[in-house]
């Protein structure tokens, strides 16, 4: 008798946790023939406010991690991450994926964290600035990460995509409660595991996979939530976005590209998005 | 203006009146609408009168701009837009360069002009609001040249016509904030002071006009809020640049949504003003002083909540009830004057609105005695003691002289109770430690941390909030960054 494979069944990540969804609900996600690869967790609103409890509770000791250290963090994932490439490489191929197409996303999605990883200690230095103000005063301007972001993954290269939106927020000190490609969802909890095992603190990264159109509003509305990254190009999931967002006066970071290979999608631009400066007085009279 | 003389301070220390002459200001009774280099008669011909806060006395009658009016600026911004924007940045700093310096050759009749249509004291609007809009205007200047340093690696272009909406507080202050980056990236303008103080605007337009920049580059229209919101729902604007009430902000940020429009908000705030048992403690209250009442407390940033620690409260009170007797409350144009007229009878019920929930929630009130003028708006300096993080006059921002004052015991404490607002715009810490202030400037979640001082600006210098207080940041290189798109 054959032996019979062992099917994994597929969690949230909450706080440093696997849970199931609170709903107890799934979705199916099949190949291109119409087969079953995998059942997904429906994340429900209660979820996703979960995950905001958490991400506020991580985000000032995260905040106030040395950029040496968050730095150091960023480069673990991308150690563990290539020492587990051929497993993302296969999710990839079962979604559909040429083997070539998914050799390239994984090995891109590694080094664009060693790229965040080198700027944790760099950005600082290039968007701060000491203000030569006229009065006898010392004072300068430097950047503090917004807070909790919320963050709606590309549909397309669901790790790539993923690994892009994620790094620059958090290298810049903020915790972040992200929901995964619909579509593509296996890499992002396999992704999820990649990061419990890269000294992560638990509540940093909060990934949810579930249905975009159920859950965008929350995640734009959430009041404790400060910024919200959307990548796609429904222009009335834009607006709804928008809107709501005004409720607290959320900033909202738009990314329409969907080629996330491109050079320009790695930048220190992108770890600015979700960062506010502020700006510091003294006197320097006696 | 007569002052009484019911105490000792008042009766051995009183100033002769010494009110700045009027003689050389020159108002119009009229004032239209700039447009296209012109100035020109509204289309539906409506004007709405401007007072002075301090008499109550008409000033001048000013142009109330229709969405028809507003479609005409924006049509005159879009057909400059081209030209202006490719015109050599060290050519577009030329004109804004001569704007600052008409703006300083003709100082002393704007800080006049600010203080009668406002009611800010004369000493303000002198020695702050003016030097300061200059300011402005040459920081950015320098800047028109000098673009591709301000973004490494980047190729930065101007986004193309901005609506810009200002408030009443600092007229001509925000005008410059307003005006002086935008142009210096290539855009054009079309900018609409607040209601209650269109005058000094309006005289920058006649600068502006002076100054030769082509036509159509900067249009300055007045009204009120339904001119606002024709220039935000103009579907021809690349960009709103607004300060005012987070009230508004958030109107506006929900009306833009779906546009490509971009956005930059400088909302309200609800600064905390901490006091460590070691700070310097005269200077702490004129820092309190400075931090609540300047300009009337008009200001997003004010430090209208005082947390002072326990074992100096009774000190810090009893110092600071002593000051505020020394306040002088009257005729903005007096040089002697510290607190000048509330802007507008709305504002001022507004004011005295809360100050009836303050007493009705049960916090103590302690105002000095004041005689005010007869006509015009007043408003006495005005502490709530024995109020807590509860209280509406400790959460929501009342813009006005009125501070409401709590004590902590540990740093953790004031911390949590500082940062226990929506809004996020500033903070004040006084005290000798450094490492204290360090440690308090890092915790407090503020645009702008004053250590051992409060509300300073400097055009060099970044200003903008966190959370509900808006985002984008006016002042500094980070101020340039909301006028450009990168490719």
């Amino acid at each position: 008798m054959s032996r019979l494979d062992i099917n994994k069944t597929y969690k949230l990540y909450i706080g440093g946790k696997f849970p199931r969804t609170e709903s107890g609900r799934y979705y199916t996600i099949n190949n291109s023939s119409g087969n079953l690869i995998a059942n997904m967790c429906l994340a429900s609103r209660k979820d996703f406010r979960n995950a905001v409890v958490i991400a506020r509770k991580a985000q000032n000791s995260w905040a106030n991690a040395t950029a040496l250290n968050k730095g150091q963090i960023l480069y673990r994932i991308a150690e563990i991450l290539e020492g587990r490439k051929e497993q993302f490489i296969l999710e990839l191929i079962t979604q559909g994926e040429a083997r070539k197409v998914a050799q390239k996303e994984v090995e891109t999605a590694i080094d664009r964290l060693v790229y965040y990883a080198g700027w944790s200690d760099k950005y600082q230095q290039l968007f701060s600035a000491v203000n030569p103000v006229s009065s006898s005063h010392f004072n300068f301007s430097n950047l503090e990460p917004v807070g909790v972001v919320s963050i709606i993954a590309p549909e397309e290269q669901s790790l790539l995509g993923l690994v892009s939106v994620i790094a620059p927020a958090i290298v810049g000190g903020n915790t972040v409660v992200v929901l995964a490609s619909e579509s593509k969802p296996l890499t992002s909890i396999s992704f999820a595991e990649v990061l419990n095992s890269s000294d992560v603190p638990g509540g940093v990264v909060n990934i949810l996979t579930g249905n975009k159109a159920e859950l965008v509003s929350h995640m734009a509305s959430h009041m404790d939530v400060n910024a919200i990254v959307y990548c796609g190009k429904d222009e009335n999931e834009l607006k709804e976005i928008s809107e709501l967002a005004s409720n607290n006066v959320k900033r909202t970071i738009f990314y329409k590209k969907s080629n996330w290979e491109n050079k320009l999608c790695e930048s220190p631009y992108f770890i600015e998005k979700t960062q506010e400066v502020k700006t510091t007085w003294h006197p320097t009279e006696i | 203006m007569a002052k009484k003389n019911n105490n000792i301070f008042k009766a051995s220390w009183t100033y002769d009146e010494a009110p700045e002459s009027t003689d050389h200001i020159q108002i119009k009774k009229q004032y239209e609408l700039y447009i296209d280099g012109e100035f020109t008669k509204p289309v539906k011909n409506n004007y709405f009168d401007t007072i002075n806060p301090s008499n109550g006395k008409k000033i001048a009658s000013i142009a109330e701009a229709s969405s028809e009016d507003v479609d005409k600026a924006v049509k005159a911004a879009r057909k400059a837009f081209k030209g202006w924007a490719a015109l050599t940045g060290k050519e577009r700093g030329k004109y804004i360069f001569r704007i600052a310096r008409l703006i300083q050759e003709r100082a002393r009749e704007f800080a006049v002009i600010e203080s009668l249509d406002g009611g800010k004291p004369i000493r303000e609007s002198r020695d702050i609001d003016i030097p300061l809009a200059a300011n402005h205007f040459f920081y950015y200047a320098g800047w028109a040249d000098k673009l591709e340093y301000a973004f490494p690696n980047r190729n930065p272009k101007p986004l193309g016509v901005v609506g810009q909406i200002i408030p009443w507080n600092f007229p001509l202050l925000m005008a410059a904030w307003k005006l002086a980056p935008a142009l210096a990236t290539g855009n054009t303008v079309v900018l609409k002071p607040a209601e209650t103080t269109s005058l000094t605007a309006l005289k920058l337009a006649e600068i502006i006009h002076e100054s030769g920049i082509p036509k159509g580059v900067v249009n300055i229209v007045t009204g009120a809020g339904e001119t606002g919101a024709s220039i935000v729902n103009n579907p021809d604007v690349n960009k709103i640049a607004f300060t005012g009430s987070t009230g508004v902000g958030k109107y506006i940020q929900k009306a833009t949504a779906g546009t490509n429009k971009k956005l930059t908000l400088e909302l309200g705030g609800k600064g905390a003003n901490i006091i460590f048992e070691d700070a310097a403690i005269d200077q702490a209250v004129e820092g309190i002083v400075n931090a609540i009442f300047f300009n009337q407390g008009h200001v997003c940033c004010a430090g209208s909540r005082l947390f002072v620690q326990e074992s100096v409260a009774d000190l810090v009170i009893e110092k600071l009830k002593r000051r505020m007797e020394t306040l002088i409350v009257g005729d903005p144009l007096d040089k002697n004057t510290d607190i000048g007229a509330i802007n507008s009878k709305k504002q001022l019920q507004t004011i005295e609105n809360y100050i009836k929930i303050g007493i009705n929630e049960g916090g103590e009130i302690y105002q000095p005695t004041c005689e005010f003028p007869k006509q015009g708006n007043w408003c006495a300096p005005t502490l709530f003691l024995n109020v807590s993080q509860s209280h509406r006059i400790v959460q929501e921002e009342i813009f006005g002289p009125v501070l409401a004052v709590q004590t902590f015991r540990t740093i953790d404490e004031v911390i949590e109770k500082a940062n226990n607002t929506p809004y996020g715009l500033s903070a004040g810490v006084w005290t000798e430690k450094g490492s204290k202030i360090f440690h308090l400037t890092q915790k407090l979640n503020a645009g702008v941390v004053w250590g051992n001082t409060f509300n300073k600006f400097d055009a060099t210098s970044p200003f903008g909030g966190y959370k509900e207080s808006g985002f984008g940041r006016e002042g500094g290189l980070h101020g340039l960054k909301p006028y450009v798109k990168f490719e």
